[in-house]
This record gives C-alpha cells, structure tokens and sequence, in this order.
C-alpha cells in the first residue's frame, strides 16, 4: 500500500515537473502584412521593423518622448566640430551564436550597410566616411560633414548590429537566418504564415523579458486581425482600423494603446516634374494657398478617423518637439480661398488627385473633394493601384497625389528628401525646388544643438509652408489592441512593439 | 485508352509553352517598375539599379523570356524579389496547403452537392426540391468573403469553438490542422456544392426520364437501386467535368478565402506577389496552376471511360 502510495506520489510529482516544463510562454502578436527579408541591411518594410524590436538591438534607441536613449551603445559624444561621433559599447553582450559583440562587430556591421550589393541602409548613413576601433568597447564614427540625424538613423535599422560570424557564413543567405544581439532569437519562418522566435537566454537585459517565444502571424485583413485577438487566438495585434476602436473599447476582454505616430499624409503637387505641372495648382501659390484655406482638417479627421488620428499642418506632428509652434494649423475659410481664386484668376480650378486604392485614404479623397468643391475647385479622384501610382508620380505623370510618409524619428527624414533641390527625384516625385531653401535645409543637417536646427526649421516653415510644395493634412495614429490580461506594453511614436517589459497576467 | 492517354499526354508540353508565353507577355502589361516597387520607401537610385541588374530588368523581353525558361527546365523558377528565397521553395511550401484546402472544400462540396442533387430530382417539384433549390441560390450568392467573417465572428469570437484564422501542418497537429480548415473548406465548398447540385439534379432528372430507367423499374428493381447504380452513373458524366474544373479553380489559390482566414495557400502567395511585382512568383504560381488543371482534366478524361463503360470503345 505504502508502495502504491509512494507510486502515485512519484508519478503525481514527475506530471507537475513535465507540465511546468512545457508551460512555454508565447506572445502571439497579429502584424497587418508579412515582413520582407529579414536582414537589417537589406530589409525595407515597415512591418519587418516590427519583428527587428525583438531580433535585434540597435546602438541607440529612441524613449516614447523621441530622445535617444542607449542599448547597445552606453554613451556617446560627438568630437571634431560634429564629424566624429565616438560611442562607448555595452560590455558583457554577446550575439545569439554566442559570439561577442565588440567594437570589431560594429565596424563591420556598419560598413556591411554601407558596401553589401542593394543596401537599403546606405543611403541613411551615406555621411559615414570610416569606421574606427578605439578599443575593445569603444569605436569612432568618422564622417565626411557634419551630420546631425546620423545618431537618429543609429536608432533604427542601420543601428543594428550583426553577429559577424554568421553573416559571413550565410552571405546572401543571412535574412534566412538573422543572428543579432536582441532579446529573442530566430527559430522558424514561413512565409507568409509565421515568424517564429524564441527568447535568448544570453540576452543582456533578459530580465525584462517575460516569454520564452513571440510569433508573429500576418493577417491582411483588419477585422480578421481584431477578431482574433477577441478570441483568444493572438495576445496583441497592430493598425487596428480607427472604425474599430469602439469595438476594442466596448469589449471587456481588450484594452487598447494608442501613439501619434512619426507619419504624415499630405496632398503632394507636382510643381516642376513634367508637362503635368503646368497648370494653376502647380504653378500658382496662391491656387494652392486656396486649396489649402478650403479643408477643414479636424471635421476630415473626424468624419474619416472617427476623430482618432491628428490633424497636421507640418512634417512633424504638433506633438513632436520638433513642431514649429509659430506656424501652427490654419483654420478653413472659403471666403478667403475664393478671393485667392479670383485673385489669381482662376476661380474654379480643375485637376486630378492620384489616390492609392486604400478605403481610408480614398474617403480622404471624397471629403476633400466635396470640401475644395464648395471653394469652387473640380478634383477629378483617380484611384489608381499603390505600386503604379508611384511609377505615375516618379514619371511625373500626375497633378496631386494624397499620399503619406511613415515618418523617421529624426524631422530630417521627414523633410530634406521631398522638399529639397538634391533630394532623390523619386522622393521629391513633384520635383519642387527653390534655392532659398538649400541652405537652410544642409544648415538643418549639420547643426547638432536642437535650438540651433528648431530656428533653422522655422525658417524653412516660413518658406514651405507659403509655398505648398505639399500640403500637410493628417498624422495617423499607431492603433493596438491586445488581451486585457497583457500588460507592460508601451506605444512608440515609431509603431514598433518593443518586446521589453510586456508581460501576460 | 493507351493510345488516347499517349495523345493526351503529348499535348502537354506545346500547351504548358504556349501558357507559359502567355503569362509572361500579359504580366509584362502591368504598370509599374518592379525595382522601384521592391526599393523601400526610400527608394535609393542605387538600389533601384542594382535590383535592375541582379533580376535582368533591363535585358530585352526575349532575354528575360529565354532566361527565365532556361531556368524552369533545370527547375529553377527564378528568387522572390520581395523575400529573397527560390520561388520553386515557396511553390512547394504552398502547394500542400492549398492542396489540402482545395481537397476538403471539394470533400464538402460532393457530399452537399450531390445527395442534395440526386434527392431534387428525384423529389421534383415537392417543397424538398424547391428548399435545395432556393438553398444552392443562396450558396452561389454569398461572397465567400462575407460569409468567411460571419463564420469567424460565430464560431470564434462568439463561440470560441473554432480558431478565427491560420493554419497548423497535420504534420504538427491534426486536429489542430482540421479545425483551422474547417470554417475555409465549408466556405468555398459551399459555393461549388450550390453549383454542384444543380449540375447533378438537371443530369439526373434527364436519366431518370432515360428507356433503360424505365426498363430498370419494370424489371422491378428497388428505388435505390433504380438511383444509385443506374441513373446517378450516366449522370455523374457532367459532375466529373465540374469537379475537375472547381478542384482546379481552387489549386489556383481561393484568393478571398484564403485572405480572410489566413491561409498561407497559392491565394496569398500570388496577391501578394502582384501587387509587389514579384514577377518570378507571379509566373511560376500560375505555371503551375495552368500544369494542375492540365492534369486535372485529363483525370476527369480517364473517370468518364472509369464511370461510363461506353466510353472505353
């Protein structure tokens, strides 16, 4: 009997351990597309972004408020009248191959974004000359002019550091198997079905890390995103639709997070690309002024965004610290826009606005449409398919475009490349150029004090601004909605889910 | 037979070349640049021209032909510009996913389909033959889409009996694999069983009126027997036809379907693919599409002379 007992005990005891084992726990997170390669050097969508917060570190990263704050980086300063930017390493880090990471890794990481054949990265760090090793944990970044969003850029993708072992065993290969220094590490993909990682014991900051896996599962449709989170399938999911939050609010089982996001939308107008400019929107201040003066942008927000999203009138939100204050959101006023008309002789303006067939945006179209008309303008919509509408505007063959920027943390990245003379001509796709504005816009970059480039970026406010080259409208919000059992989670301005600190009650 | 199995065979490699002209010619039409669509946002010039040069974008359309065919015949499809892997590994990976789909949702279709279609017509104009009828009308009106969300916000979110999307292998789970497939299969099985059994009830009520029925009845063989091993073979002739072509509509990826439940299948792989301009996905899912319903039709060649012994002279 005392046998049988001490049996049960025994048998009682050895399916409590195994059940304790396999008590994994797995963050499943519903992301709105799947990622392209995952390779920090070579990736370019904004959802692989996603996965990368909980693959791989970065030097620097940004705090929900937009400052820079350290990583894999502790400290740094810049030297050399700002053409140096010497950063100290975290000690005791090592890569998911347990490899060490070192100011050897950096330099190579660095100068992988810089030389690996179809880099994404290079043009965001373009101004790094070299790559010094000072010692062991300390490297030097020597560029060729001053270059203030550089640190920004560090706190993204071009920030992020390879196990170089790895990526030099797999070349082309690495986005298979990404090796970095993240708090999770890579174990499965399947396209378009799951991304798979599991947590890495190794992690420097690994007590802030409470699961042992975090999948990843694309799911296009929004509702089907929501739905699944309301049964229980997936703990988190991103870009709820804004006509979905009374949903996510009403339900007992979800909490919702919410964060402007670094992204604008705006109505760009070819001013100067092709034959397609010359007529009065792209060639008069005034029509546009006018334009401009006919949206009511907060009764767009609300009658398209159920109100959730931030009207805008700039490249950076009202609530960036970079938002110039004297500048702020002109109100609507069809007497004025219709003297602006008359003025410039053209009292009911006729074009075409190329709108990306997204229900959201299109909406967009019609309020706008519906609210220029009562200015006396004629906006012919054309909904024309994402990728064919970019080669239309590259080619310069369209009038006004209702298209967005998903936003970068330093306002450089939100500015120089759509306004300036020297800007890609496939960003700056209204090839809009005014050389008053080149010099504030290089003063912009170069100067490393924020009170020096906010007086730069009221300047070129002033100029832009009146000009229209595009004519701000709306700053979307990043939209989450998660069990109401996780907590932890905080929203930043970039959109990405920083695994850190979330936790499952 | 042989010699009939020979000719059908035969045909297939001129057909699968003349399809093969045909994709890469149409897909051709579509606006756009691949490499500034794959560029990022950011669109470096750089990038745009190295992407031009690694995918021989710039090479003439008959180059670009020759290659991409050169690369087929020692079964190299060509890279996923979006995700940098063979397309020939996606093709396999996707290919069992969507197989399975396609299997269950016909599995739905026939066994709705055809009982509802044999009892229409041999109940004809009774209440039961108008119920099928007007519930068949229902099946082939209600977009898959709508339906599938309707399903998901009962069984799921509701209910929670059913998980609202994915997939599992079998290999990993079979129940787990079945339940993901439930709600997609009675989906799109229902639209082709709606189809299904008007095809069956129109073939059989032209049987059952057929002399040999008649002989049959006279003989004094019973109802079921009379149905099942007399009139439903000859009719089924038309069914096997519709099978063959929906089995081969559903391999080419059930796009909606597949979108709302999240089925990883040929669907995504290829709305994704043209929407980013990932022409070597794009050509080689639907190669391979066209090569399945190729080989689908000549099995519902080889059924006829299997279910109608006539046939085999």
């Amino acid at each position: 009997m005392a046998m049988r007992r001490f049996l049960s005990c025994a048998l009682l005891a050895t399916s409590l351990c195994a059940g304790a084992a396999s008590a994994q726990t797995t963050l499943r997170i519903g992301l709105a597309e799947d990622p392209d390669i995952l390779d920090p050097t070579l990736a370019r969508t904004y959802v692989g972004r996603i996965v990368f917060a909980s693959l791989c570190d970065k030097l620097v990263d940004i705090s929900p408020t937009l400052e820079v704050v350290p990583q894999l980086a502790t400290e740094w300063h810049w030297t050399d009248d700002n053409k140096g930017l010497v950063m100290t390493l975290r000690q005791g880090v090592t890569f998911q191959d347990g490899e060490k990471m070192d100011a050897a890794s950096v330099k190579f990481s660095l100068e992988r974004h810089l030389t690996l054949p179809g880099s994404n990265r290079k043009a965001e760090i373009s101004a790094l000359k070299s790559v010094e090793i000072v010692d062991d944990h300390t490297v030097k970044l020597v560029l060729d002019k001053p270059f203030a969003p550089l640190l920004a850029q560090l706190t993204d993708r071009a920030g992020m550091i390879v196990s170089p072992k790895a990526a030099q065993e797999e070349g082309d290969k690495f986005g298979e198997h990404p090796v970095c220094a993240g708090p999770f590490k890579f174990t499965e993909r399947v396209a378009q079905d799951r991304i798979v990682l599991d947590r890495f014991p190794d992690y420097w900051n690994k007590d802030a890390i409470h699961f042992d896996r975090i999948v990843f599962l694309p799911i296009a449709d929004s509702t089907v995103r929501l739905s699944n989170v309301q049964s229980g399938q997936l703990d988190l999911v991103e870009r709820v639709a804004a006509t979905d939050l009374d949903t996510v609010r009403k339900d007992t089982r979800l909490k919702l997070a919410t964060i402007t996001s670094l992204a604008y939308n705006g109505i760009t107008i070819n001013t100067g690309n092709g034959d397609r400019a010359k007529n009065p929107l792209g060639q008069n201040t005034q029509v546009r002024e006018a334009l401009e003066l006919s949206i009511d942008r907060t009764a767009l927000n609300q009658v398209v965004f159920n109100g959730e999203f931030a009207a805008g009138n700039q490249w950076e939100p009202p609530s960036s610290p970079w938002y110039v204050k004297d500048m702020p959101i002109p109100g609507r006023d069809i007497v004025k826009a219709k003297a602006l008309l008359a003025a410039a002789g053209v009292p009911h303006p006729s074009f075409t606005m190329m709108v990306p067939t997204n229900p959201e945006t299109l909406r967009a179209a019609q309020v706008i449409q519906s609210m220029a008309g009562e200015a006396g303008f004629d906006i012919k919509i054309q909904a024309t398919e994402f990728a064919s509408s970019l080669d239309l505007a590259v080619k310069g063959d369209f009038e006004a475009y209702l298209i967005g920027w998903s936003g970068r943390t330093d306002p450089d990245g939100n500015l120089y490349n759509f306004v300036g003379c020297k800007a890609p001509p496939a960003l700056n796709t209204g090839h809009y150029c005014t050389p008053d504005l080149e010099p504030l816009l290089d003063a912009s970059r170069t100067a490393a004090a924020v009170d020096e480039r906010l007086a730069d970026y009221a300047k070129i406010a002033a100029i832009t601004l009146v000009d229209r080259p595009i004519v701000y409208l709306w700053h979307q919000k990043w939209l989450y909605a998660m069990s109401s059992k996780l907590n932890g989670f905080t929203p930043y301005p970039d959109g990405l889910i920083r695994p850190q600190g979330i936790v499952m009650q | 037979m042989t010699a009939f199995l020979l000719r059908r065979v035969a045909l297939i490699v001129p057909t699968l070349f003349f399809v093969s002209l045909l994709i890469f010619g149409l897909q051709q039409l579509l606006p756009a640049d691949p490499a500034l669509a794959m560029a990022g946002e950011e669109r470096d010039p750089a990038v745009v021209a190295f992407l031009r040069e690694k995918y021989h974008l710039n090479e003439p359309l008959p180059v670009r032909y020759w290659l991409w065919v050169k690369g087929i015949t020692v079964g190299d499809f060509g890279e996923s510009i979006r995700i940098k892997r063979p397309v020939r590994d996606l093709i396999l990976e996707k290919l069992p996913v969507t197989g399975e789909l396609a299997g269950l949702a016909m599995l739905v279709a026939l066994c709705i389909g055809v009982p509802a279609g044999i009892i229409a017509a041999v109940k004809r104009d009774t209440a039961i033959d108008y119920g099928a009828t007007m519930a068949a009308l229902w099946g082939v009106s209600i977009p898959n889409f709508w339906l599938g969300i309707l399903l998901i916000m009962l069984f799921s979110v509701t209910l929670g009996w059913l998980p609202a999307s994915g997939f599992v292998s079998p290999a990993e789970s079979l129940k787990q694999n079945l339940l993901t497939l439930i709600m997609p299969a009675f989906v799109l099985g229902n639209a082709i069983a709606a189809v299904m059994m008007r095809h069956t009830r129109s073939a059989m009520l032209q049987v059952l009126s057929a002399d040999y029925v008649r002989t049959a009845r006279a003989k004094g063989l019973s109802q079921a027997s009379v149905i099942l091993r007399h009139a439903l073979r000859n009719a089924l002739i038309p069914v096997v036809t519709l099978g063959a072509l929906e089995f081969g509509a559903l391999l080419s990826g059930a796009v909606l379907t597949e979108q709302v439940f999240t089925i990883p299948g040929f669907g995504k792989l290829i709305v994704d693919a043209v929407f980013n301009r990932d022409y070597a996905v794009v050509q080689g899912v639907v190669l391979c599409t066209a090569l399945a319903y190729i080989l689908l039709n000549l099995l519902a060649d080889i059924a006829y002379v299997l279910i109608n012994p006539r046939l085999r002279a």
